[in-house]
């Protein structure tokens, strides 16, 4: 056989099987925005008004007669990414969005402040508007969420608001290699259609750890059901020890390098924010309740690392 | 049981390649994350290896094919897999500290870590026409059949490596088990009696 006349095209049909995972990896590599469980009220009265294809999603935002959400799926679907009210835009409308800001019952006042998966902006507008004097860091893997960010949710980077458009694991690589500490961490990067599941593993948590302060605090909008829960929790443990476990809807996590502060120091913390939460639209004693240390899973569960990560298949058992 | 292996071989090498593709994401992702930008040099490193691959395989095949070298192919693919669980972790820590944009650093992590093994992978199929084509007009039977078969094995390595094998096991757990049922297969073959050269001859 001279020449084998067989041959322009396994490459043809590998490449197709290529193309699956490729357009799979799109839909799903790194979410950047973390979500509610509530679906949309009512789908009806919803009216687009902005759609795009962005290099991970189709970014969406809907509006009806009270508020305007940022959302990844066509009508909403598959819940809200995050939501402005209309007529009053300071309020927080979804719960994880207040009980994040719990964060501050264990350090009121971080000056450096990291927030990974930007969404509609609601968690930075809401800190800058607290902490005037904070500096933060903003990460969000999708370029497209950025830019909707500022036209239909205000959010504006600035000087005081800096956005780094890439991969959370790998800002924080560099941010670590960099000499960078933080007051304060947020992770609300997961969601509940994908996790990424490079941003929960032990390895992770320890770079984010290693970027903390002494009396640093963590706070994870975390999205896991079923068997996913058991194996987030006993990561989270791992590496940060006893955390604060908030659940109402979404579950966030709470914890503080060095040690969590008794009920009472949280207690008086809260306090302190009455006057300042008003815009929000609620009251932060409100969240006292929420706090428990209080182990609620299997603690013999496998805990999550680089080399064993299946997050997602997790999550969906 | 001759023809049965050289099919088995090519499935396998299939399903290889894509098992250490998804894999690969998959160790790349602590230090590059996973944006679109690695998935691309990922998926662009392994069509490119392929490429080579079937290029080098089908010259090869012109010098003396025999069974034996064939399977030689799957014992050199699965030792060249072996450094990525010895010295990726060292590797990609270099290469994350010294390449500040991703596309770069994921570029040049997946042509060492994942090219040789891809490229000495991908000569199997055309080697494999070269020993089971009989006459020219059976030929592109045969090579539809080996793409069948190798295609099919890389659906069935995507997709029991991502629904299954990582929600039982540790990445490099399911590497080496490939290592091994390379060199498995590979030694099988090497041992297999070859069929008169003149059989597998135009």
């Amino acid at each position: 056989m001279r020449r084998a006349g067989t041959w322009p095209s396994p490459t043809l049909v590998l490449s197709l099987v290529r193309l699956l995972v490729v357009i799979s990896a799109w839909g799903t590599a790194g979410a950047g925005a973390a979500a509610s469980t509530a679906p949309a009220r009512n789908a009806g009265a919803l009216v687009l008004r902005h759609s795009e294809r962005s290099l991970y999603r189709q970014v969406l935002v809907y509006e009806d007669s009270k508020s305007r959400c940022l959302c990844f799926t066509k009508l909403c679907a598959i819940g809200r990414q995050s939501c402005m009210d209309m007529t009053q835009p300071e309020r927080l409308v979804f719960n994880y969005t207040r009980m994040m800001l719990g964060a501050l019952f264990l350090n009121p006042e971080p000056h450096d402040v990291l927030i990974i998966g930007l969404g509609g902006g609601t968690l930075p507008r809401a800190l800058a508007r607290l902490l005037p004097q904070a500096q933060m860091d903003l990460v969000e893997i999708d370029p497209a969420v950025v830019r909707v960010a500022g036209d239909y949710f205000g959010f504006h980077a600035s000087e005081r608001l800096r956005v780094a458009t890439e991969d959370g694991r790998a800002f924080v690589r560099r941010a670590e290699r960099g000499g960078r500490h933080y007051d304060l961490i947020m992770l609300d990067a997961y969601d509940h259609q994908y996790i990424p599941e490079h941003l929960l593993t032990a390895e992770f948590l320890g770079e984010v750890r290693a970027l903390l302060q002494p009396g640093g605090v963590l706070a994870a909008n975390t999205f896991s059901s079923s068997r996913l829960y058991d194996n987030e929790s006993v990561t989270y443990h791992k590496v940060f020890g006893e955390f604060y476990n908030l659940r109402g809807g979404n579950r966030v996590i709470l914890t503080r390098l060095g040690g969590l502060p008794a009920l009472a120091v949280v207690q008086g913390n809260a306090a302190h924010f009455a006057a300042s939460f008003q815009p929000f639209g609620f009251a932060p004693t409100e969240l006292l309740d929420l706090f428990s240390t209080r182990p609620d899973w299997n603690e013999t569960a496998r805990v999550l690392t680089d080399q064993y990560s299946p997050a997602n298949l997790l999550n969906a058992r | 049981m001759y023809r049965t292996l050289l099919y088995v071989e090519a499935g396998w090498s299939g399903c290889f390649v894509m098992g250490l593709e998804l894999l690969g994401g998959r160790l790349l992702a602590p230090y590059f994350g996973s944006s679109i930008y690695v998935w691309g040099a990922i998926i662009t490193v392994f069509m490119l290896a392929l490429s080579v691959g079937y290029l080098l395989g089908g010259y090869w095949s012109r010098h003396d094919p025999s069974l034996r070298r064939l399977s030689a192919l799957l014992l050199v693919a699965g030792a060249c897999a072996a450094p990525i669980m010895l010295y990726g972790d060292a590797l990609l820590d270099w290469l994350a500290s010294h390449f500040g944009d991703p596309r770069a650093g994921s570029l040049s992590a997946a042509v060492l870590l994942f090219s040789v093994p891809t490229v000495v992978s991908g000569m199997v199929s055309p080697y494999a026409v070269r020993l089971l084509v009989a006459d020219r007009e059976g030929a592109g039977a045969v090579a539809g059949r080996l793409y069948f078969v190798s295609t099919f094995g890389s659906a069935a390595g995507t997709l029991l490596t991502s629904f299954y094998l990582v929600l039982y096991f540790e990445v490099n757990q399911i590497l080496w088990a490939m290592v091994a049922l390379s060199t498995a297969l590979g030694a099988v073959g090497w041992g297999a009696v070859s069929r008169p050269r003149q059989e597998s001859r135009l």
